[in-house]
């Protein structure tokens, strides 16, 4: 059971509380990779079972567009989340978001209920997937249990705002206090194969602080960011964009690798220079990216 | 089936609507508010009865103040209210009788 | 009989007013006619002042009767003090069947709904009506026809005579005893006084009304002593903070910032964007935005736009401050930044009349490269609304929107898809402002549609990376979202009529009745 959405590109996944209607029936305007229905923060104690329904409704009939739809559960120390799951696999989501996970054993009894909500619901076993969000030190400790935990796990998330406290500090602005758990959780994801996402930025009227953390999580080598506010959408997106001279090399990996390989040669040189297979799925993912963006214009 | 207990779901904010139902007399009785009454009044009825009707309730008073939401929104406030007043939170009908 | 926007006028409307149904934008160009004049008192003894004690007493000295039509301007938006401290007194004296010509009425106006109702006032010529007294005209309340009119067409009804202003009343910051008016100074600073300069040119009566009395000669005049019959000092003319607000705080909402850049880009990569452009917008937040990044893309290219044109804002006066425009052309000025910016030299007040009037010999729409307008609705024929809303009254006003639209060489309505659940792009409009024939491109946050009127532009832009769909894609888009709307229940007595610029009748608007379930 490999699901192809595992490997989707998911630069930006927008928060948006899923109580609300003026927010979820629109929001793939703003083109974002990812939306996130928010079951959890986001929504009063005593409107969760009303969420739901909202949320059962949304999945079923706005079209999308396309746009990932991603549903951020309950703790599983809440009465609430195997309902939440039940109604957000009946809607028809695409992945779930476990908050606060702190072992693989999380992830299990999350992979267990969507098994038995696909096959209570009729869906294709393995459609769900999941993404653990990591809001501890403990989280961050066992980040490469939680990325090997399920096969429908697609990628682990930071949330900055609990690991924080939990570390006894606080969002600074600088990035310092989440250093450790970033590079932590990005190394995890890497060595397990699946992805990464950074935590919010919530200073809406700092665009250039915005811009300083993505730059930096990008270099990182995060594969995207949480976002809160559609303004945020399109400096993630532009930062990710790669370069002419990263696409037009990557061009020549994927073209020289498939046309080797066709030949049954197995030493590829580009520009001059040998390269490795290896190279191939990472250009694979500049082509995917600059696409996306809008600059490639090539034939792959 | 009848609704015993009132209870409302949902806002006046933009886009939304509250739902209140009520002990009815008997049959459904629908009253509505509305910003875009104009063009969408007869949709609106149709959505509310057919989401009562899915729901199996033909015994109520059901009062909309509709801030120009979508179906979507509407059958979710109308299910979100009868299900509070059965006081049922959990094993819900997903894609049978909510729908 | 079916007009040119495919709208039924009636014929018993048509005999009432003897207008002509709508033929099309240029079915005047060239028409020839003899301007009207005022009745005009000489003031020959050199007596000094023309002050009068109060709005009643200048009302006797005009010889207020029954019948006549009355003059006003709103320069002061929702701060206006002016209609309602005149009706009041006309009301008390006991005079009937006024006719209000004004250039716009709004929520300002709401105290006036009794007279309406007591057939003091029984018929309302405007470029639109908000909040209370568009409920009265749409509930059937007033006795005669509301006319909306453009802000050209206003001046064109006046010259030809069509309107006859028998005492125009001219709310003027400051004022010399002699009745010279200017827009600036005082509390109740406005700027400019373009509106009214129509009203002093052609009503028999003028008075002028002030707060601030200063010693003469109040030079240079926005409106002469020459006009002016009386002066009457008031305690306050209107309320400043709802004259001239703070400049608006750019907007930060993401829909609109998508829109204006979607503007923008369309503007710089049309024709018309070269170095002496002129431009023209408005002041919701998506048109400001698209300014404001306008400006960025001009400084980067080097690109000078020769004259702006306003309804003036904060970000087109900027364009000045920062010598990114030879000169602006205000008709009327939004925050405070205007109003300021009407000290500057190259900053010049024009008149109505100069502005948009469709029956002079050429205004300054005709001149214009570019206007960025909003609108309720746009159909799928490219027609727009303005005035009706979708609850069926009147709530809105035309402005100088079919004006602007039909001189510009592009003109740009930008609109979100959804106004709640009303899709904004729809098959037929409520009732039709400003005709398709004038609409080159809608911008919407979910596409742009370029009328086919304009292969030209059609063509222009077809190696432009924005998301172009037909109107006709807008349209299934919306409806495919919201459901497809129905029409609004209207009854059958014609309330008001949408007189287009050249005083055709572009649609009738129609009473109101309560909503009824459809049998079924």
């Amino acid at each position: 059971m490999i699901n192809p959405n595992k490997k989707r590109l998911r630069r930006t996944m927008m928060f948006l509380n899923a109580q609300k209607p003026s927010l979820i029936k629109d929001p793939y305007i703003y083109k974002p990779d990812s939306i996130m229905l928010d079951l959890e923060d986001a929504v009063a104690e005593n409107q969760k079972d009303a969420a739901r329904f909202s949320l059962y409704h949304a999945l079923q009939e706005i079209d999308y567009r396309g746009t990932e739809r991603v549903v951020r559960i309950n703790g599983l120390d809440t009465p609430y989340w195997r309902e939440d799951i039940r109604c957000a696999v009946a809607g028809g989501c695409d992945s779930i978001r476990i908050p606060k996970t702190e072992s693989a054993n999380d992830v299990k009894l999350v992979e267990n209920a969507i098994d038995f909500a696909e096959k209570e619901f009729g869906r294709p076993s393995g459609s769900v997937l999941i993404i653990a969000a990591i809001e501890s030190a403990r989280g961050v400790m066992k980040a490469l249990d939680i990325c090997e935990a399920s096969e429908r796990l697609f990628g682990i998330a930071l949330s900055g705002g609990d690991y924080t406290k939990d570390l006894q500090t606080h969002i600074t602005g600088t990035g310092v206090e989440l250093m450790g758990a970033r590079q932590n959780m990005v190394i995890a994801a890497r060595a397990a194969g699946v992805q990464c996402f950074d935590t919010v930025y919530t200073d809406l009227d700092n665009m250039e602080g915005f811009c300083q953390d993505v730059n930096t999580i990008h270099l990182m080598g995060f594969d995207g960011k949480s976002i809160i506010n559609p303004r945020q959408i399109s400096i993630v997106h532009e930062i990710f964009t790669p370069t002419q001279k990263d696409i037009i090399f990557a061009e020549k990996v994927v073209k020289e690798i498939d046309s080797k390989k066709a030949q049954g040669i197995g030493v590829f040189t580009v520009d001059g220079k040998m390269i490795d297979i290896a190279f191939y799925d990472g250009a694979k993912r500049t082509i995917d990216l600059a696409k996306a963006s809008g600059v490639y214009k090539g034939d792959l | 089936m009848k609704i015993e207990r009132p209870a409302m779901a949902g806002t006046l904010e933009s886009s939304d609507c509250q739902v209140t139902v009520e002990e009815g007399e008997g049959k459904v009785e629908l009253t509505l508010e509305s910003a875009v009454i104009n063009q969408f009044g007869n949709q609106i009825r149709k959505v509310t009865l057919e989401t009562l009707h899915n729901l199996g309730i033909d015994d109520v008073r059901i009062t909309i103040v509709d801030k120009g939401a979508l179906d979507c929104t509407i059958k979710a406030r109308i299910e979100g209210a009868v299900y509070r007043s059965l006081g049922q939170k959990e094993h819900l009908p997903w894609g049978g009788a909510i729908r | 009989m079916i007009n040119a926007v495919g709208r039924e006028i009636p014929e018993e409307i048509l005999e009432l007013t003897g207008k002509e149904v709508f033929h099309g934008n240029h079915y005047f160009d060239g028409y020839e006619y003899k301007k009207d004049g005022p009745n005009t008192r000489c003031v020959i003894n050199s007596n000094g002042s023309k002050l009068v004690d109060s709005i009643h007493d200048v009302l006797v000295k005009c010889g207020i009767r029954d019948g006549m039509t009355l003059g006003f301007h709103h320069h002061f938006r929702e701060g206006d003090y002016i209609v309602n401290m005149v009706m009041e007194e006309v009301h008390k004296m006991g005079i009937r069947d006024i006719t209000i010509c004004a250039s716009s009425l709004g929520k300002a106006h709401d105290p006036i709904v009794p007279y309406i109702e007591d057939g003091t006032i029984t018929n309302i010529q405007s470029s639109g009506v908000r909040g209370k007294i568009g409920e009265a005209i749409s509930t059937g309340k007033l006795k005669g026809l509301a006319i909306m009119r453009s802000h050209g067409g206003r001046v064109r009804a006046i010259e030809t005579g069509e309107t006859r202003i028998d005492i125009a009343f001219i709310g003027t910051p400051t004022c010399d005893d002699y009745g010279n008016c200017r827009g600036i100074g005082g509390k109740s600073d406005c700027g400019v006084l373009s509106y009214a300069m129509v009203d002093g040119d052609y009503a028999d009566k003028v008075v002028a009304i002030t707060d601030c009395l200063v010693p003469f000669p109040n030079f240079p005049a926005h409106i002469s002593m020459t006009k002016v019959d009386y002066v009457v000092v008031v305690d306050a003319i209107g309320d400043p903070k709802k004259i001239a607000t703070g400049a608006a705080k750019p907007t930060t909402d993401q829909r609109k910032l998508m829109m204006a850049e979607y503007c923008t880009q369309f503007v710089v990569n049309s024709p018309y964007f070269k170095d002496g452009f002129s431009y023209q917008t408005g002041v919701g937040g998506a048109s400001i935005a698209s300014t404001i990044s306008l400006a960025k893309i001009m400084k980067e290219r080097g690109i000078r736009m020769r004259f702006g044109v306003g309804g003036l804002t904060k970000p087109m006066c900027d364009l000045l401050i920062n010598d990114q425009v030879d000169c602006l052309l205000d008709t009327q000025d939004f925050d405070l930044s205007a109003v300021e910016s009407v000290k500057n030299l190259k900053h010049f007040r024009i008149s109505a009349g100069e502005y948009a009037d469709p029956f002079n010999k050429g205004a300054v729409v005709n001149k214009l490269d570019f206007v960025i307008l909003a609108a309720l609705e746009v159909d799928v024929h490219f027609n727009c609304n303005v005035v009706v809303g979708s609850d069926g009254m009147i709530t809105g006003a035309q402005g100088g929107h079919p004006d602007t639209a039909a001189g510009a060489k592009c003109s740009i309505v930008i609109a979100p898809l959804l106004q709640g659940r009303i899709p904004a792009i729809c098959t037929d409009v409520t009732t039709v402002t400003t005709p398709g024939e004038s609409v080159d491109v809608v911008i919407t946050d979910y596409g742009i549609a370029i009328n086919p009127r304009r292969q030209d532009l059609i063509e222009a832009m077809k190696d432009v990376d924005l998301p172009f769909k037909t109107i006709e894609e807008l349209r299934d888009i919306a409806y495919s979202i919201t459901g497809e709307p129905e029409k609004v229940q209207f009854g059958d007595r014609v309330v008001g009529i949408i007189e287009s610029r050249d005083g055709t009748i572009m649609d009738v608007v129609r009473e109101i009745k309560p909503f009824e379930f459809r049998e079924d």
